[in-house]
Parts: C-alpha cells; structure tokens; sequence
C-alpha cells in the first residue's frame, strides 16, 4: 500500500484508501433517549493524504475518530453507513479482523499524551508490546526493532528514554512515543485526535514536523483532528469542518481557511485574535464570537443545526436539512445557500 | 504611576525531585524573576511548558512561599507577611487556572460555587450572598437560571465563566489567569477574552495573563514578558516584542506560533 | 531507598507507641490474676503479697513497663501466672499453629479472588459480574459467628470432617501420608471459614480496582493498539490496579495473628484465639501483652512488607520526591 508519495497527493488522482459514507453514531443515554453525534458523515481519504477535521467540543470530532476503529465506548453505536477501509468494510470485521487492524492497519493517538501511556511499565516494553502483538517476533529482533523504531521518532536520547517510565517525561516525548507506538506496524492510516492540545507551541510545532516526515517517509495517511484551525494552515491538505456532527464544509485547505463557504466556518475563522505579525492598530479590542450556544443534539432539533446562530439564515434552513453541494473542485459545502 | 504589582528578584527553589540524582542540590523553578504591572493594565506572561511560569503565578497568590525575593502588592511586601496578614491579603489576588473542570467540585451549584468564598471570609448574610452570586453571575454572562446547576452539568465555557465569577466573589484587584483560555475552543475562547476585557474596564481589574498562546497575549496584553527556564529574558510593550523582538526564546516561540491563513474578509493584513 | 528506610523507622516507632499503649491499658484494667486468690482462704495474704512482687506487680508502672522492655529486647516476654512458664514459647507453640491455619487460608482466598476479581471486571455489569456480585453481598452479610459455626453443624451432621482441634488422637502413630491427611482433614474446616469470610472483601476490591483501571485512558489506548485482551486483563489492567492490591494484601499478612482469634475459639483450633481469651478472662497479664505484641508485629511487618512490594511494582514511589 506504500506508494512513497512526495508531498501531497491528488485526492481524486487514485483509489482511496478510506471512504466514509453516510455515518450515523449515536449514543444512548441510560433514560433510554438516544442522542444522535454523527449524522450523514460523508468522506473519502486518499493515501498519503493529511486530513484535518475541525470541530469544537460536542462537534463529534472524538466520536468519528473513535468510530473508525470500532473503539465507541458501550453505548455508542454505528447506526448507518459505511466505513471502507482497504476494500473492506470496518462494520463487518469481526473481533479478530479488528484487533489486526487496531495498530496493524490503522494507529490511534489520543488526546492526552499524559495518560495513553501505562504508568508502571517502561516505555521500551510498552513500544514492543505494540509489535509483538501484531508480528511473530523473537526476543532479540523485538528489542532491535523497538530500538530502531524509537530512534526513528527521537533522534537523539532514544536510548535513555527507552529505559524510562513515562512520568520521567515531558509531554513532548510522551507524545512521540504515542506516535512510535502508532507508526510501530507500518499502517497506512493514523488517526490522531487533538495530539498536540496540550503541548506548547514549540512542542508543537516539532510534532507537526514529525508527522509531516513520516508521512513523507512511511506514505502515511492522516487524519488530524483538532480545533485549532491556525494548526491545520501549514499542515493538512483538506479540512473538513465538523458542527454538531455533520460536516459542515470539505475542501482544500487553503481554501477552507481563505474563503470558507460555509456561515460556521466563516464565523469560526473570525473568531481568532490577530496573526501576531498583525500590527497593533489593526487589531480588534473585541474578539468576534458566534452567537449563542451549540445546538443539543438530544433534542433532534428539525433543519440545519447552525440555524439558530447563523448570520445569513433563511426560511428553509428551520424546516430541512441542507444537502452537500460542490462549490468548486473538491469543495464541498452543506448550506442552502449553494442549493440548486 | 506606581505598579500595582511589583515582582522583585524573586527566586523559588524545589527540594529535588529525583534522589538518585544527588549531582542537583535542588531544583530551581524561578531564577530571580522581576516584573511589575500597572493598575488596570494586561501583563502577558508567555514561556513554554516547565519555563516556571505556574510556579510564579503560586508565588503571587500566595500559595508557594518564595526562597527569596520581594512581591510589592500596592507597596506591601506580601512574601515578607506573616501567614495572618497573607490570608487578609488573599482575597485582593485571585488565581483563575486552566482547567475548570478541575477547580471546580463537579457536585457543587453554581450558586454554591460562587458564593464559598464570601462563607469562608465570613462576609455578608446568606440572603445578601445569594444576592451578590446572582450578580456576579450576570457580571459574567450567565444565565441567572444556572445558579442552581450543577457545575458538571455545564458546557466548558459556562465552568470558566463561574471560575472567573467565584474569582471576582471576594472583588480581587488583580487577576492571575493560569492559561485560563488554554483549554477552551477558539469560538469560546474568543468569547471569554471579550469577557475579560469588560470586566477588565467596568471593574478595573488587573491581569496577570500565563498562557503559551502568543497570539492570544498578543490581544489581550498591554506588556509581554517572556520567560525561559526560570529567567524573563525579555519585557516590553506587546509591539515591541512582537516585532523587534530580541531574545532567541522570544524568536523562536514567535516562530512556532501557527499563523491562521487569513480568511479575506476578515482582519486587514498588513505585514510588518 | 530512603523511602524503604522512612517506612522501617516509621513501623518501629508504630511498634513502640502500641505496645506502650498496650501496656498502659491493660495496667489500667481493674482487677488481677491475684485478686481472685485473695478470695481463697486458704491462701495467705502474705503469699500473694510474695508472688506479687515475685512478678514485680508491686512496682510503679514505668519501672514495670522499662522491665519489660528490656525482657522483650532479649527476647522473653516474661511469665505466666496460669501456666507458670515462660510467655515467649507458650505463645510460640499457638502462633505457629495459628499461622498454619491463616497463612493457608490466605493463599486460598487469594487464588480463588484474583481470577474471579478480574473476570468479574471485564464482564462488568454482565450477568457474569452480576452473579459474582450477588454472590460476593450475600456472604459478606453473614457474620463470621454464623458462617463457621454453619460449617461445623455441616461437619457433625455429615461426619465428614472432625470437628475441632488439631490432630486426631493417636496423631504421632500414624504414617507420614496419614499424618498429613489427618491434619489436612483438620484444617479443612477452619481455613474454609476463614477463607469464605475474607473473599466477598478481596473479590469486591479486586473487582473495583480492576475495573476502574479498565476505564483508565492507557487501557483505550492499548486496545487501539491491538494488543490481545488476555495481555491487556493481566499486563495492564491487573498491573494499574496493583497499588491498592498490594496494600490490601499487606493487609491481610497483618492480620494473619489476630484475624483469625473468633473461629479458632469457635472451631477449638490451638492456635492463639483460645489461649489469649483463656488469658484475658483469667488476666494473666504477660500474656496478653504478649500475644498482643505478636499480632502488632504481623500488622506492622505486613504494612512495611506492603510497602516494600509497592516500592518494586511502582517506580513512581521509588522516585518519589522527599518533601519540599
């Protein structure tokens, strides 16, 4: 599956390697009312691609990154759709098929580096529990490999973190290792929610160039989610934009970020203070916000969801659900305002 | 016009962490730090991650003692005081933290939140401190009807909204927010920072501003100081450090700060 | 290994500090073993005001309790006034047979809860868990009375099991097989009681602390990570949840003297149970004292030995940081 792309690919240019279509999740709630956090997600992933999912709290942002490797804590379930990965449908894996894909075929990184790793148990183990569970290794070639694989993600000192537990490091090593542990069995997909929330910008700035490199090096797919949109700028090659589980707008991400389509996005982007190579006279005492608050979802509320704080609602966006419409190549967007 | 606040060579040293490693006699978090803050004006205090910053921001609300140095609070050394006088002191300094999720008893109302304080300096009757809760609670946007939710029952935003209302309870002259913006979405962070800046005028509060985020120091501050491995290796108004910046931290955070690609319609891009 | 030196020092100042609460409580008690001889006529005032200092009754109390110190620093715990022997082998002799019985019963509740704690967790809230659970609050609420003295109306009725002490009479003629079957046959009864009243506790924590560290982000983790559910019960699970554990069993090392007193009595077991109640109606002072001394030396050696394996399971305490 490894094609050694240089740079970013052309999304249509060949066959995906994900292909999300029409995905419902919803979780149920112990009163027994069912609460709807995807709906309708549509998506296709190339590979070698970077995808940036932007999305604020309650968006489901979590739950899709969950959903892709069947990892939906106990009441959350796939209602609809499907999740093609490889030619294969993740809904119908079976237990085994989807502990091989967990780590072999697709890698997670959570959100908090801090906790995704065992507190007792060293960091070398930890990395080579990952390989033995997905390849027949001896004790020698498991060590050699866990070696290389943590030399690959730290360049200098690989050996004495190696040897340490994870409280003796900081949060930017932690958060290399989650990545070695993800990248250990060469998958073509890593799916990696909000890794960097709780670095500083240096840290991160240094984990995007990480990510950048093994994409460049292993051909790896991305999916990175987060809800920072400065992070995305310089990083992903299409942003889709989560609101209150649908997907609100899907393009290249230049685009996304210099002419959003969709009233969220727009209203989102105007939200952020100043480029800091902005002059002072040309910043804003007041921040712009979006109006009131985000819809809850348990109320399965008729019409577009961004309706109620939307800037250029209509008549029809009370009563239904806008469709995605293609805008410009490869840009899509979910408004009334493109319909027909 | 003398500084509300007034940090002199102060340094904090921790018993060493690791006792394997006797090489450290022990760990030195702040490296003789000073600043000082006008009344009513935005400090922005920026630094990576273990720069000291939080160390500094205990410091100053007088919940880690110094090893040495003076903190001039309107003219008083408060590091100087006696635990008495500290505890007088306390409510004229509040410390607003990152998470809070975390600083907040998930069990507790918000009316019961806000309105602690005001119990444990045994001010006011009850029927006044509810009276005052409620106003606090309009002071910082919120719902009046959310008094009597619970504080696990409210989105992030509405949590540091009432940390910020309990902080205000005891009417604080100064403000230290520990990354208080750090953990929230852009929309919400924009919201809370427009929150600031009100209150910042009705109230004439000053502020302390931690935080990693230099674009958001960059709105909200009036001075940046920037802080690395104990030290502030440089001070200055915001533009000045923006765009002539001078110390290598202070370059390379400004490089590592992610620029947003400008939506077209939104702010007038003019380069520097 | 500050850390281990602290807790030792701790443990030895706890020793100290309880046996001379010990002392001070049970001087304060009214009545001694020589009161009752006053009441027999036939006994001279003069001789129980002789065997009363023979035993240095007559003393001031700190003189008393230096004394006695200083007899437990050389290894005598000083004397009976019921056996008229020596403390320190008297208590031997029932500890050891204590300890038999405590020590088997503890590796048996043990190995019985840890598999059934871990399968309760990962079927959490199934009807697996549920049965354990129900299980585990039904003999949790039958008092140990009532469950030891249920087994011995089972062992007369069905014959199966002698019902109390040791060994059999005519013990010493028996082969080796024989001895031990006998003895095994003996145990029985007793260990069983003591094993079925400490489960439903070891289970319920067990089954907590494994739970809970299931729910533990790292674990989600892992399984993103594939790693096999069996590594992930025993490798992760079990492994985050060792710190209560470990504290838990040191625990029940230290109770391995004193928790088993009740059923002993009850089952006529002749280990420590029945000599230090004998001792306390009869007040023999050194006795007492002693046996108490023993069981605070088993809680205290079973929190340092707690610590210890904490300190080897969890390099966060061994890193720990001295006091600021």
């Amino acid at each position: 599956m490894y094609n050694g792309v240089e740079g970013p690919p052309l999304a249509h240019s060949m066959t995906p390697l994900l292909t999300v279509e029409n995905l419902q999740v919803s979780y149920s709630a112990r009163t027994g009312e069912v609460c709807p956090a995807l709906a309708g997600v549509n998506f296709g992933l190339a590979p070698g691609e970077i995808l940036g999912v932007l999305g604020e709290s309650g968006s489901g942002k979590s739950t899709l990154a969950a959903s892709l490797l069947r990892l939906l804590s106990s009441n959350g379930k796939v209602e609809k759709g499907s999740l093609l990965f490889e030619g294969k449908d993740l809904r119908e894996a079976n237990h085994q098929d989807l502990r091989k894909i967990r780590g072999g075929r697709i890698g997670l990184i959570l959100q908090e580096p801090s906790s995704s790793l065992h507190p007792t148990i060293r960091i070398d183990q930890q990395v080579g529990d990952v390989l033995a569970a997905h390849e027949f290794l001896d004790r020698r070639a498991l060590d050699e490999k866990t070696s290389r694989l943590l030399a690959s993600v730290f360049p200098t000192d690989a050996e004495r973190i190696a040897r340490s537990y994870p409280h003796e490091l900081s949060g930017g090593q932690r958060q290399r290792v989650l990545i070695a542990q993800a990248i250990a069995c060469r998958p073509s997909l890593v799916v990696a929610d909000e890794p960097t929330a709780s670095l500083d910008p240096t840290t991160q700035h240094e984990i995007l160039q990480l990510f950048r490199t093994l994409r460049q090096k292993l051909g790896l797919a991305i999916i990175f989610i987060t809800h920072n949109p400065a992070l995305l700028a310089e990083f992903a090659d299409r942003i889709l934009v989560l609101y209150a589980g649908r997907v609100a707008e899907i393009g290249p991400a230049a685009q996304v970020l210099t002419s959003p389509q969709h009233p969220y996005t727009a209203a989102l982007l105007r939200c952020l203070p100043a480029p800091i190579d902005t002059e002072r006279i040309a910043r804003q005492a007041r921040l712009n916000v979006i109006g009131g608050d985000p819809p809850d979802l348990s109320l399965h509320a008729r019409g577009c969801q961004f309706e109620p704080r939307c800037m250029e609602k209509m008549e029809v966006c009370k009563s239904s659900e806008p469709a995605a419409e293609e805008v410009s190549n490869l840009h899509e967007v979910s408004c009334f305002k493109f319909a027909g | 016009m003398q500084p509300l606040l007034k940090v002199e060579n102060l340094v904090k040293h921790y018993a060493p962490r690791n006792s394997r490693s006797s090489s450290r006699e022990h760990l030195t978090a702040l490296d003789g730090v000073s600043l000082s803050i006008a009344p009513q004006t935005t400090l922005a205090l920026v630094g990576e991650s273990g720069s000291g910053k939080s160390t500094l921001a205990l410091c100053i609300a007088c919940l880690e003692p110094p090893t040495s140095g003076s903190i001039w609070f309107e003219g008083i050394d408060v590091a100087a005081l006696n635990k008495n006088s500290q505890r007088q002191l306390r409510p004229q300094i509040q410390l607003v933290f990152q998470d809070p999720a975390a600083s907040l008893n998930p069990r507790w109302t918000a009316l019961d939140l806000i309105t602690e304080p005001l119990v444990i300096q045994r001010r006011f009757s009850k029927a006044e401190r509810t009276l005052r809760a409620l106003k606090l609670l309009d002071r910082v946007g919120l719902p009046r009807k959310l008094a009597a939710r619970r504080a696990d029952e409210l989105s992030g935003g509405q949590k540091q909204r009432l940390a910020i209302a309990r902080a205000l309870a005891l009417g604080p002259k100064l403000l230290v927010l520990d990354e208080a913006l750090s953990a929230l979405d852009c929309s919400v962070q924009a919201q809370i920072s427009n929150l600031l800046l009100d209150l910042q005028s009705s109230l004439g509060l000053t502020y302390l501003f931690i935080t990693h985020d230099f674009a958001m120091a960059a709105h909200v501050a009036d001075q940046i100081a920037v802080m690395h491995r104990g030290r502030i290796v440089e001070s200055g108004p915001t533009e000045t450090i923006l765009h002539k910046p001078s110390h290598r931290t202070t370059r390379s955070l400004l490089a590592a700060t992610p620029r947003p690609l400008e939506p077209q319609h939104s702010h007038a891009l003019v380069n520097a | 290994m500050r850390y281990l030196l602290r807790r030792a020092l701790h443990a030895a100042f706890l020793l100290f500090g309880v046996s001379l609460l010990t002392f001070l409580f049970s001087a304060l008690t009214p009545g001694s073993y020589f009161d009752e001889m006053r009441l027999n006529p036939q006994i001279a005032p003069a001789t129980i005001l002789a065997l009363r200092a023979q035993y240095q009754l007559d003393r001031p109390l700190p003189v008393r309790y230096l004394h006695w110190l200083t007899a437990v620093a050389h290894g005598e715990l000083g004397f009976s006034f019921a056996y008229n022997s020596p403390v320190a082998p008297l208590l031997w002799t029932r500890a050891r047979n204590t300890l038999l019985l405590t020590v088997t019963a503890m590796l048996l509740a043990w190995l019985v809860a840890l598999p059934l704690g871990i399968w309760s967790a990962a079927k959490f809230g199934r009807a697996a868990d549920r049965i354990v659970s129900s299980a585990t609050a039904a003999l949790l609420v039958v008092p140990d009375l009532v469950l030891a003295l249920g087994l011995l109306i089972l062992a007369v009725r069905t014959g199966w099991f002698p019902t109390g002490g040791l060994v059999s009479v005519g013990f010493d003629a028996l082969s080796p097989l024989q001895k031990f079957r006998d003895l095994v046959l003996h145990m029985t009864l007793p260990v069983a009681a003591l094993a079925l009243a400490a489960l439903p506790t070891l289970i319920r924590h067990i089954r907590a602390s494994v739970a809970e560290a299931l729910e533990a982000p790292f674990i989600r983790a892992a399984v993103s990570h594939g790693i096999p559910h069996r590594k992930l019960l025993f490798g992760y699970a079990l492994r985050a949840a060792a710190n209560p554990l470990i504290a838990l069993f040191g625990f029940s090392v230290g109770t391995l003297l004193s928790g088993s007193l009740l059923v002993e009595v009850v089952m006529s077991w002749p280990g420590l149970g029945p000599l230090l109640l004998e001792a306390i109606l009869a007040r023999d002072l050194y006795v007492v004292l002693g046996g108490v001394l023993f069981s605070m030396i088993f809680l205290v050696a079973g929190n340092l030995f707690a610590d210890v394996l904490l300190f080897w399971a969890d390099p966060r305490i061994r890193i720990e940081a001295s006091p600021k």
